[in-house]
């Protein structure tokens, strides 16, 4: 079987998010940068495919410029077999999907995960499935391949389905779908001379345009109230915030 | 411009966030048509007219019964041609979501998701969305003639207007490559309130001590008309089921009220809460970070305070 899996490059979980050129960029000044943890069950579960069906392999690919390549290398430290990036500016969804489609011919599994965390459309899966016409599937919680059958939980609002597809698939990823993975040191070594592919993107003509950015209206300070005070809570919440 | 409006159903009635979807695509000044597939009540058809929709196709085929993504996506697709409809307006969930994708790629559309505001005309059609995990926003241009939006869940306000819609038969052919996932069964909590849409929302955390307290949390609920959610940790632990996590890797919550009790908030959490109108903390760590992100804070023992909470609001409504 060959897995494909797809790695966003984003800000650590942590990050104080904050703009700069008059608010049309992203600051990148004291932000960590990690596989997307969507992504990374996704590479986890690949992982354990792998590990359990021999002459398997994990390819992954990230659609990012040459600043991306450390959290490549993490992706082929935890176990990927090699790895492939698209040179580009991952702009929107549409010409994120474009690209992966371009280089997802072949593989029997597509994974990534349910959205990457920075622009949370969570819609690559589902276009990458439209333009290979595959089925794609997400946000899926459980996956197990049975011959060429997928068996599937999907996680819908207020519960989940059971759902099953033929090979080959695309699937969105999302907890609990396989413990992360830390990569070893033999992992990190190894790492360092496992192939890194660097392609150009395919041309694309992107519909959306990206035209400024903004933070939410800070929060006022807290209201403290006693404990002894619960009417006082109730008295605020419908008058003052009018929430009740 | 003219707009097809996707309406999903639980149990025959459409849902509160497709009817936020409705209300939206009546606010953009055009006329507006809604679709429902599958089975569904006559009577919440008919109610669609209220909520702005001029007209109402309805694909009652029992094939439609379940939501196959790339079928709803073509019998969508077929129809915002049907209508001339300009824009399709969908509530961002697990099934309009990538639906949304599929027909912007079908019909050549410009897509956005997590939309939270009417757009902004004065050049150009530019729509806000949530980004960075409810983080930040950014304002995008969607370029193409043919649009696709999906409203982020609570953003978009309900407002009853009074018309009347014409109820249509649409009938469809499905064509069989596209049943090319099966759903096998689903298991959904049924009558209480979907956290994703609920308007209260009252979570635990680790401070509860345990699954077994959790009906002092269900009791408050229960008072407030809240769906309960609950911490990373409850649900890993298997005190709560999964789809109940609310934060970065779980479900976004946007309502008017969230309650956190017994959460100390750390920043995985706080991304999944942060859309929220008003938020409450209760824990008896007067250092718990959640304070930071809070309206309104008591430091105290959730077991003595969230039962004397539940009787002042008992007391109160």
């Amino acid at each position: 079987m060959k897995i494909l899996v797809c790695i966003s490059h984003v800000p650590d979980t942590t990050s104080k998010i904050n703009f700069t050129d008059n608010s049309t960029k992203f600051d990148t000044a004291g932000v960590q940068f990690i596989i997307g943890p969507y992504d990374d069950y996704a590479l986890a579960r690949a992982i354990e495919l792998k590990e359990a069906n021999p002459g398997t392999t994990v390819t992954v690919l990230n659609v990012g410029q040459a600043d991306t390549e450390p959290t490549i290398r993490k992706a082929l430290a935890i176990g990927a077999d090699d790895a492939i990036r698209v040179n580009a500016e991952p702009t929107d969804s549409f010409f994120v999907a474009s690209q992966i489609a371009e280089h997802a011919k072949g593989y029997d599994l597509i994974l990534m995960g349910r959205e990457s965390i920075d622009y949370n459309s969570g819609v690559v899966h589902a276009m990458v499935g439209d333009l290979l016409g595959l089925p794609s599937v997400s946000p899926v919680m459980k996956l197990d391949v049975e011959g060429t059958k997928v068996k599937m939980t999907r996680e819908i609002e207020g519960g989940k389905e059971q759902v099953e597809a033929n090979l080959p698939l695309v699937a969105g990823c999302q907890e609990p779908i396989a413990e992360w993975k830390i990569p070893n040191m033999r992992g990190i070594m190894s790492a360092k001379t496992k192939p890194l592919k660097v392609v150009d993107a395919v041309s694309v003509t992107t519909s959306v345009a990206l035209s400024k950015f903004e933070l939410p209206a800070p929060k006022g300070a807290v209201k403290m109230i006693a404990a002894d005070a619960v009417a006082d809570l109730v008295a605020k919440l419908k008058n003052e915030a009018k929430v009740l | 411009m003219s707009a097809l409006v996707f309406i999903e159903t639980s149990e025959g009635k459409a849902k509160k966030s497709s009817l936020e979807a409705l209300c939206y695509a009546k606010a953009l000044g055009g006329n507006v048509t809604a679709i429902v597939l599958g089975p569904a009540d006559a009577a919440s058809l008919q109610d669609l007219g209220k909520f702005g929709a001029s007209k109402v196709l309805h694909a009652a085929d029992s094939k439609l019964e379940k939501g196959v993504i790339q079928v709803y996506a073509s019998v969508i697709t077929k129809a915002m041609t049907d209508e001339n409809a300009e824009v399709l307006v969908l509530a961002n969930s697990s099934l309009a979501t990538p639906v949304a994708a599929k027909v912007a790629i079908k019909t050549g559309a410009s897509f956005a998701s997590n939309v939270v505001e009417l757009p902004d005309t004065t050049s150009g059609f530019k729509v806000k969305r949530s980004i960075y995990t409810g983080k930040a926003f950014c304002w995008q241009e969607l370029k193409n003639a043919k649009k696709v939006i999906a409203i982020k869940k609570n953003a978009a306000e309900v407002i009853e207007i009074g018309g009347n819609a014409t109820v249509t038969p649409y009938s469809v052919t499905l064509a069989d490559a596209d049943f090319n996932t099966t759903i096998l069964s689903s298991e959904k909590a049924t009558g209480d309130v979907l956290l994703p849409e609920a308007e209260i929302v009252v979570s635990g955390g680790r401070g509860m001590k345990g699954p077994e307290h959790w009906n002092m949390l269900e009791e408050l609920a229960k008072t407030l008309g809240a769906a309960t959610g609950c911490s990373k940790p409850v649900s890993d632990m298997n005190w709560r089921p999964h789809h109940e996590h609310v934060g970065q890797t779980g479900v976004k919550v946007a309502p008017q009220l969230y309650i956190a009790v017994g959460i100390s908030g750390a920043i995985q959490h706080l991304a999944g809460v942060n859309s929220s109108k008003c938020i409450v903390v209760i824990n008896k760590d007067p250092e718990a970070p959640f304070f930071k992100a809070a309206d309104y804070g008591i430091v105290g023992d959730a077991f003595d305070v969230v039962p004397k909470l539940t009787a002042a609001i008992k007391a109160a409504l």
